[in-house]
């Protein structure tokens, strides 16, 4: 099992989500976070003085995946949600050692 | 004009009954004239009390307007320039005034601003509202009752020191907000309107002041009294922490867009009411408001985008109301044309203020309101005496009644130092009567709140409650 962690335009989302459910994944978390990579984030004006903002509106993706999913939704992510500008975001994947359905005390990949 | 009205109608009145007598009464009897005056007599009281419910509506709409600026104009406005965690705290500034200046001024307030006295403040003859009543009083206002004329400068002296509190917004303990306003309403306001509007006032232009000030709304009284008195504030109090190498943005432009249109609306009672009746000077001064409000919203705009690349909201609705302090003075005074160019004026001018010159001498006017309500008040009270109309507003008339002129351009050159007269005493009470209550309320209960309360923000720390709760547990 690996944990995709998927930091996208907020922009994105629906087309990310759109060809991860094409390719069989079930479940994802949705997070709304705030950072910044390379992209040094915007400028903003209030009353002529001027404040850059640089932690800018992320959506975070988070799901474990049977491991033969796991490439097929990684190019489902980069497919989706490239622009090819700075501020496309990351993918992050890592190995996960159990899960468990609270409902039944499922383990491993059947829990997921 | 309704008197003319009301002679109109007697002289038909008189000439329809002369008609229909001369035929069969030639040798019309006593009886019959006494009978023709009182029913004229009768008349003239229908038309006069006519005339005063036409007026006390309109007075008591705008009193209405005029508290509609405070809460939830001022409160909104002012609301959403701060972080969301002070956002009570700043509302709660305004509204509590709602409460605390209408006791005051039903106590003893009203006595001191508009009650006899001296040329610089009443006294406390009309204290407890004694001889405060339905019967008008001529010297303010002959045909409205006195106590709406009460009610509707309650109404002003409600969201002057309102006004203060942008800027010291985000630091200031609410103990020493309570007592802060308290004092300056008494020390600052009173005397200040009193010297304007007061019977006797030093500075009253239609009741034959030393000094005649144009000031038909408050640009002086309320606005550049309140602006100077908000700069005296952030120097003595001091930044807020963090300021200026912390971005502390306004958490809701929203909130400030609702409150600054409500402001506009709300503007109408304020000046338009200022003419204390119904008639055409409510008419020009709703109008001078309203022109005044449009060119300065795209006086600030224009400026910014200039400057900035880019027109912004707030800065739309920040001109906007920069151009109805402007106009305020002048309203009831100017022609439409000359309003459009003081609100046009008002609006590059405060975006200057707010822009340049606060970033220049690096003080923490946290919401502007020196910026906006000083620097507007003062322009606008200083071009009051350049475009000052008799057309508009017959004020000045010399002994036999003649219409003299009024502004600088219609040849009153002393009109500008009258001018600045006024606004230099506004200054002169606004910096030292604040300093010494600052100096007052610092040592007794302290101005600032804790480094702690500050971090943790207003809205925990000195009303125990939060604006936003969000997370909704099952």
């Amino acid at each position: 099992m690996t944990k995709v962690e998927a930091i996208i335009q907020t922009s994105k989302l629906e087309a990310v989500k759109d060809a991860l459910h094409e390719i069989g994944v079930e479940g994802m978390t949705v997070l709304e976070v705030r950072g910044h990579g390379r992209q040094k984030g915007h400028t903003e004006f209030y009353r002529g003085r001027e404040y850059t903002v640089d932690l800018i509106p992320k959506i975070k993706i988070e799901m474990v995946l049977p491991d033969d999913l796991v490439e097929k939704s990684v190019q489902a992510i980069v497919g989706a949600a490239r622009t090819g500008k700075i501020g496309d975001g990351k993918i992050f994947l890592t190995h996960v050692d159990e899960a468990i359905r609270i409902r039944n005390d499922e383990r491993g990949e059947t829990a997921l | 004009m309704l008197n003319r009205r009301s002679g109109l109608l007697a002289i038909l009145v008189l000439s329809f009954s002369f008609l229909c007598s001369f035929p069969t009464f030639a040798q019309s009897t006593a009886a019959n004239d006494k009978q023709q005056s009182a029913a004229i007599a009768g008349l003239q009281m229908q038309v006069a009390d006519a005339r005063s419910s036409a007026d006390n509506a309109w007075m008591l709409v705008s009193s209405a307007l005029v508290l509609m600026m405070t809460g939830p104009g001022l409160a909104l406005f002012y609301g959403g320039l701060v972080r969301k965690k002070n956002v009570l705290a700043t509302m709660m500034q305004s509204f509590i005034l709602m409460a605390i200046i209408s006791v005051l001024w039903a106590l003893f307030e009203y006595s001191l601003a508009f009650g006899p006295g001296t040329g610089f403040i009443g006294g406390f003859s009309n204290a407890f509202l004694r001889g405060v009543g339905l019967q008008p009083d001529a010297d303010y206002a002959a045909t409205i009752p006195l106590e709406t004329f009460m009610i509707y400068q309650l109404m002003f002296a409600i969201i002057t020191p309102g006004l203060i509190a942008g800027a010291f917004a985000e630091r200031m303990k609410f103990s020493a907000f309570v007592a802060f306003m308290t004092l300056w309403s008494i020390i600052v306001y009173d005397p200040m309107a009193h010297m304007v509007w007061g019977k006797g006032g030093f500075l009253n232009a239609s009741l034959g002041g030393r000094f005649p000030t144009l000031d038909f709304a408050g640009g002086t009284v309320v606005h550049v009294t309140s602006g100077v008195s908000a700069l005296v504030c952030a120097l003595y109090l001091g930044k807020r922490a963090g300021y200026p190498r912390q971005p502390m943005l306004p958490h809701s432009v929203v909130l400030s867009f609702i409150g600054a249109c409500l402001l506009w609306v709300g503007w109408f009672g304020f000046n338009a009411g200022s003419a204390l009746a119904a008639g055409g000077l409510a008419t020009s001064a709703f109008v001078a408001t309203h022109f005044g409000a449009a060119a300065a919203a795209i006086g600030w705009s224009a400026a910014e985008w200039i400057r900035n690349g880019k027109p912004s909201v707030l800065g739309a609705i920040s001109g906007a109301v920069a151009g109805l302090v402007a106009i305020t003075p002048a309203a009831g005074f100017v022609a439409p044309m000359p309003a459009l160019i003081i609100g046009l004026i008002g609006g590059a001018f405060c975006f200057f203020m707010v822009a340049k010159v606060k970033a220049r001498f690096g003080y923490d006017d946290s919401l502007d309101a020196f910026g906006v309500h000083g620097a507007g008040g003062t322009i606008g009270a200083l071009l009051t005496g350049v475009f000052a109309s008799s057309v508009v507003n017959p004020i000045f008339r010399d002994s036999s009644g003649h219409v003299l002129p009024s502004g600088l351009l219609e040849g009153n050159g002393r009109q500008l130092l009258n001018q600045f007269v006024g606004v230099g005493i506004a200054w002169l009470l606004g910096v030292f009567g604040t300093l010494l209550i600052l100096w007052i309320v610092d040592k007794t209960v302290g101005l600032r709140v804790s480094e702690d309360h500050e971090a943790q923000g207003l809205d925990l720390s000195q009303h125990g409650e939060e604006g936003y709760y969000w997370e909704t547990p099952a």
